[in-house]
């Protein structure tokens, strides 16, 4: 009988957070700069320069660390990991080993099949970035930019509780969306501001022990780790079942190849060395500092989601939909308060929005647009002055720039035709133009109606009001 | 002394450190290493039980700056030391990715 296996995976997440100067200086994080132009001796190293921490790193750390339920290490310090690389120009990182920032947490995730499941959290810690290597191809030599050396970072370790890729992905998502109303990350998998590795062993169904584990790197995507899970449990079975055993080791990930290679191990064993930073002075949290901490933390998306559906009565499908994105969370709310209409401002955000966003390759953090303006946009709508065609219009318009909404209907033209007159004229010089359609409606065919529709508005360049349109038509038609 | 450095550990603390010794060096760095771990042994003679281990001798915490940008374009003197660079950064030999 073939034997059962059961997938154990724990991840490291890496977030850069969004602070603007650097963990230890008072360099700039901005990304794209000239190679090495936000560098300075702390950064790259240079013997006698003193690193000074960045309030709002522990700040954000332990943000992250309160939302996922952690315990808070309110007496923390810094530690060196000692290793020769020439991304490091230090040949440490500063990093926590010994007293991590926080501990013990754990997220709640939503399964597929409606179940929860609790993700523990074995620590977070923070941590600096290296420099960055770029290899060239022809010369046999590498280029170091230190833009990246020092950039803040904390590090998410799991416990070893998720048994498939669903619930890694479910995992991520919580810990990202959560990172992301905290402003402390944007989290982008593609760029590099969150990194997860997956640490995969697989067992037999039923048993207590934990197999050989592997730790899998590079992956850029959901889906990239979901393949990469998929791929590393079969390789890691097909071991067992020829009766090898699994090697303890780094593998890097091809997602264009769709498979995994180990990485030649360093020739000396990891002995990193840890010990205290000398130059950092411990990190003291108070009482009062925890508190203030503690009254920032925002309400989340699964807090909000209970709040909007009793307070507005949306459809499921659009409050988890708003709820993603805090930016979304955020103009929905500002919208509603103004113009008292949720459902409208709901369907604007997640129907002309998201195309907009898609089309433009935006995220909802890049929205511009005022919710005054949507606003004003969906006031005008329900009361007729705009056709909903006119609203699109409009819509696009306050997407690329900050318009005045009234001035801008006054001055394309937009205001719709109300005016019953000149509706029949434009309707009757449409049935004498398209006798045919005429002749097909009479003969039954419905459809018929909306080809003169569309002739009307076409006549009255999109400004009729179309429910107006419809019932003239009828009206003469069926005389 | 108490303490003897065997021939395999000066090796790999060489490896450690990238550091590569004569024979005569590697016999001086034995005794040496051995007199500071007998040193340090005499630590092991206290009660330390207790004692929150120290990690710096000042009782001083929480120096820490604010998120404000004070450094500008810093390539020119970050540049300036190597021995090797272009407009790219440090010119080094080349590493693959290990």
């Amino acid at each position: 009988m073939a034997k059962e296996y059961e997938t154990v995976i724990g991840l490291e997440v890496h977030v850069e957070l969004a602070t603007k100067t650097k963990i230890f200086c008072g360099c700039s994080t901005e990304f794209g700069g000239a190679p090495n132009s936000h560098t300075c001796p702390v950064c790259t190293g240079m013997p006698g320069s003193l690193p000074v921490l960045n309030k709002k790193v522990v700040e954000y750390a332990a943000a992250v660390g309160l939302a996922t339920n952690c315990t808070i290490t309110q007496d923390c310090k810094f530690d060196r990991k000692n290793y020769f690389y020439p991304d490091n120009p230090q040949n440490y990182q500063i990093s926590q080993l010994y007293l991590p920032i926080c501990r013990d947490g754990h997220v709640d995730v939503k399964l597929e099949d409606g179940t929860q499941k609790a993700i523990r959290i074995h620590e977070i810690h923070m941590e600096e970035d290296a420099g960055k290597l770029i290899h060239d191809e022809w010369e046999g030599v590498s280029f170091v930019d230190f833009n990246r050396s020092g950039v803040p970072l904390i590090e998410i370790v799991s416990e070893p509780d998720m048994r498939s890729a669903e619930e890694v992905i479910a995992y991520l998502t919580k810990l990202r969306n959560t990172i992301q109303y905290l402003g402390a990350s944007d989290c982008k998998l593609q760029e590099g501001s969150m990194r997860a590795d997956v640490n995969l062993s697989v067992r037999e169904k039923g048993s207590e022990e934990f197999g050989t584990r592997t730790e899998t790197k590079n992956l850029n995507s959901f889906a990239a780790i979901e393949r990469a899970i998929k791929a590393e449990t079969a390789r890691q079975i097909d071991i067992i079942e020829a009766g090898g055993k699994v090697v303890q080791e780094t593998r890097r990930w091809n997602d264009d190849k769709e498979y995994s290679y180990a990485m030649r191990s360093k020739e000396d064993a990891q002995d990193y060395r840890y010990f205290p930073d000398p130059d950092l002075v411990p990190v003291h949290i108070s009482d009062e500092w925890l508190e203030e901490l503690k009254s920032k933390q925002p309400e989340f998306k699964d807090e909000k989601m209970k709040r909007y559906k009793e307070e507005f009565d949306l459809p499921d499908y659009d409050i988890n939909m708003i709820t993603d994105s805090k930016k979304l969370a955020d103009i929905f709310e500002e919208t509603t308060a103004i113009c008292n209409k949720p459902k409208k401002v709901s369907n604007w955000l997640i129907a002309e929005t998201m195309r907009i966003l898609k089309e433009k390759e935006m995220d909802p953090e890049d929205i511009t647009f005022s919710p005054e303006n949507l606003a004003r946009i969906i006031n005008l709508a329900d009361e007729g002055t705009i056709n909903s065609n006119a609203a699109k219009q409009v819509f696009e318009a306050i997407f690329t720039e900050d318009i005045d909404v009234d001035k801008y209907v006054e001055e394309k033209g937009l205001k719709q035709v109300n005016d019953e007159g000149a509706l029949k004229a434009t309707v009757e010089k449409v049935i004498s133009e398209n006798p045919q359609s005429v002749a097909d409606y009479k003969a039954g065919k419905e459809k018929a109606i909306g080809f003169l529709v569309g002739q009307t508005m076409k006549a009255m360049q999109g400004k009729a009001n179309p429910g107006m349109v419809n019932s003239l038509l009828k009206e003469l038609l069926n005389k | 002394m108490a303490n003897v450095i065997s021939d395999e550990t000066i090796e790999y603390v060489g490896i450690l450190a990238k550091l590569e010794l004569s024979d005569a060096e590697k016999e001086d760095a034995k005794k040496d290493m051995a007199s500071m771990l007998d040193y340090i042994d005499k630590l092991g003679e206290l009660d330390t039980s207790g004692v929150e281990p120290m990690s710096h001798v000042f009782p001083v915490n929480n120096v820490m700056r604010e998120d404000v940008v004070t450094n500008g374009d810093g390539s020119k003197a970050t540049l300036a030391n190597a021995p090797e660079s272009n407009d790219s950064g440090f010119i080094v030999p080349k590493t693959v990715e290990s």
